[in-house]
């Protein structure tokens, strides 16, 4: 569609009337609500949805429950309302499923680098083991397959072969998170969720590492959800912006726009903090 | 004139003792979840664990399990580390007598009940016997999951491959399994189960057994079964498969026996010979030895005397010794 030229010999029959092609959204988050205890409201009715190949960028200050709406991304939390849909994985509410099956669409569909590799590695196996789990865990029983499957991994996510069976804890943080990011994309996952993926590395290592995420987004041409509160990492790898603040959606919309012309006085407050 | 009845008279009458030791309530409750295991094989049901004149770490478990089953009529026999007669061995023994008046015996193949503790007996056992395993640990996700409520989760969803992750780290740091105990095993394609602290080497045995295994631990209030006929499969991968201790055509010093599971004897030059552990078995080839009319009462063992290979042929892929 996109490369049609009229052509100035067809007639009024053979054009092709314009049309939107609305395409389905491979993420669907309707109405989630998350509070804890009587006081704390960390998410309050907000509605996620992403596009294939496309990376969304939350931003917003800590505690305005961006890492929240993550870990009910990925299943690890339920939230009070709301209702969550993958398209092509599951025909219904991802909620509403029980553990084994949450855990199953969890393991072969969703991958996840956190801030803090602590949470997201065993720190004392091998790094390999530690992409490998998620292949054992998926069913994969042949060492030599899970070996390969490593490697694999470890190429795309730009992490030296030779220290592959080093435990993370003998690592620098840019590796931690590479192996992280090698152990999300081993069964290449229809989401990829990264928690403030860069925070805490130095600005040459955060560099590296978001050009390898850049890079494997697009060879994947997975959809990507990026929580930051980094506003430079957001420019960097964002194609859509969502503004958050106190459990709300303040702001949505293309990154460049939000961030060059932020609407919300919230919005414009970070930016110019960030200038 | 009332009706009231005394203490003395509702209380169940005080006979001072006990058939076997436990209480008739101790053992009907054993009886039952032993039934209960038998009927789910692999799964390990919580008992109520009762105090016993050894301490807890002694053989308990087992010794609950053997309580609950013992009849005068039966034959007991009771292994420690492959011997009918240390300490420990004897000790249970002796007391198993005093309180059920049953026979005993060293022989395996006399035996009704074995109790044992690190070794299956090395002759293959029947129908009409039961194998009793004393358990320190029969958590296999222990090394995986320290929290104990998420890995009963676990159990419950065949949620096991950490177990293959824990393999997958030997293989890439040793290049071998180093598990030398307690090899888990899959049990009837459902439950992963820790066979106690027997070697590798004993782990087939437990597989489609003729007879009956209980396992149970005392201290940790656990019990569960390999019932007869079940098969029990050591977790392995594909490409590496499970393998027995290698024995290296080792030959026992006592008996000249060989293909058998061998207990190290370090000698004052630096070196080692080896024998038999399996003490009942030893004595028995030592035995048929000295007969003149060619007759043996070894009866047949799970690993063949000249080929070392499992009498359930292709159960090891990797059939070398």
């Amino acid at each position: 569609m996109k490369n049609s030229e009229p052509d100035p010999n067809s007639t009024a029959e053979d054009v092709i009337p314009a049309t939107v092609i609305e395409e389905k959204p491979v993420l669907k988050a309707v109405g989630l609500a998350k509070r804890y205890g009587k006081n704390v409201v960390a998410v309050n009715n907000v509605d996620i949805t992403a596009y294939r190949g496309e990376v969304l960028g939350i931003v917003g200050e800590s505690g305005s429950g961006k890492s929240t709406i993550l870990r009910m991304l990925n299943l690890e939390e339920q939230p009070d309302t709301g209702s969550y849909e993958l398209d092509g994985i599951y025909a219904g509410d991802l909620f509403k499923l029980d553990r084994s099956e949450q855990r199953a669409i969890r393991v072969f569909h969703i991958g996840i680098v956190y801030q803090n590799p602590h949470i997201g590695l065993r720190m004392n196996n091998t790094s390999s083991g530690n992409v490998a789990e998620r292949l054992i865990v998926a069913g994969v029983r042949n060492y030599s397959q899970l070996r390969q499957a490593a490697e694999t991994s470890f190429r795309a996510s730009e992490f030296p072969l030779d220290r592959m069976d080093d435990p993370p804890l003998a690592l620098s943080g840019g590796m931690q998170q590479r192996v992280q990011l090698a152990k999300a994309i081993a069964l290449n996952p229809k989401l990829l969720l990264l928690d403030e993926p860069t925070t805490g590395l130095d600005v040459s290592v955060q560099a590296l590492v978001l050009d390898t995420l850049r890079r494997v987004q697009r060879d994947i041409g997975t959809t990507m959800i990026v929580v930051s509160h980094d506003l430079g990492v957001i420019r960097m790898l964002a194609d859509r912006v969502m503004v958050m603040r106190h459990g709300r959606v303040v702001e949505q919309g293309l990154a460049d726009q939000v961030l060059e012309d932020p609407q919300h006085a919230y919005t414009q407050q970070l930016v110019h903090a960030k200038l | 004139m009332t009706g009231h009845r005394t203490l003395s008279e509702l209380a169940s009458p005080n006979n001072g003792y006990s058939y076997a030791f436990l209480d008739e309530y101790a053992k009907r409750e054993l009886r039952r979840k032993t039934l209960k295991a038998i009927a789910i094989p692999g799964y390990q049901v919580p008992y109520a664990s009762r105090e016993l004149p050894i301490a807890r770490g002694w053989g308990t478990g087992g010794l609950q399990a053997t309580l609950s089953l013992v009849g005068p009529e039966d034959n007991v026999k009771v292994i420690d580390q492959g011997a009918d007669d240390s300490v420990n061995a004897a000790n249970l023994r002796r007391f198993i007598f005093r309180v059920s008046a049953c026979h005993t015996t060293t022989d395996t193949l006399a035996a009704t009940i074995v109790q044992s503790r690190h070794r299956v007996p090395e002759e293959i056992m029947g129908e009409h016997q039961i194998l009793v395993l004393q358990v320190p640990d029969p958590e296999p996700l222990r090394g995986v999951e320290s929290d104990i409520g998420k890995s009963r989760e676990m159990h419950g969803d065949g949620e096991y491959g950490l177990l293959w992750l824990g393999l997958y780290e030997q293989l890439v740091r040793y290049r071998r399994v180093t598990i030398g105990a307690s090899y888990p095993a899959l049990v009837h394609g459902r439950y992963v189960m820790s066979p106690s602290p027997i070697p590798r080497w004993d782990v087939p045995k437990l597989h489609m057994a003729q007879h009956l295994t209980i396992l149970s631990a005392g201290r940790e209030k656990r019990l569960y079964v390999v019932p007869p006929y079940t098969s029990v499969k050591p977790l392995e991968f594909d490409d590496v498969p499970f393998r027995i201790e290698n024995q290296r055509g080792w030959t026992c010093r006592i008996s000249g026996g060989s293909n058998k599971f061998m207990s190290e004897i370090p000698l004052q030059s630096g070196g080692a010979e080896h024998e038999i552990s399996d003490t009942s078995y030893r004595e028995k080839l030592v035995a048929d030895v000295k007969r003149v009319d060619g007759t043996e009462c070894a009866g047949v063992p799970y690993y063949d005397n000249e080929t070392g290979h499992f009498y359930i042929g292709g159960f090891l892929k990797d059939e070398e010794l």
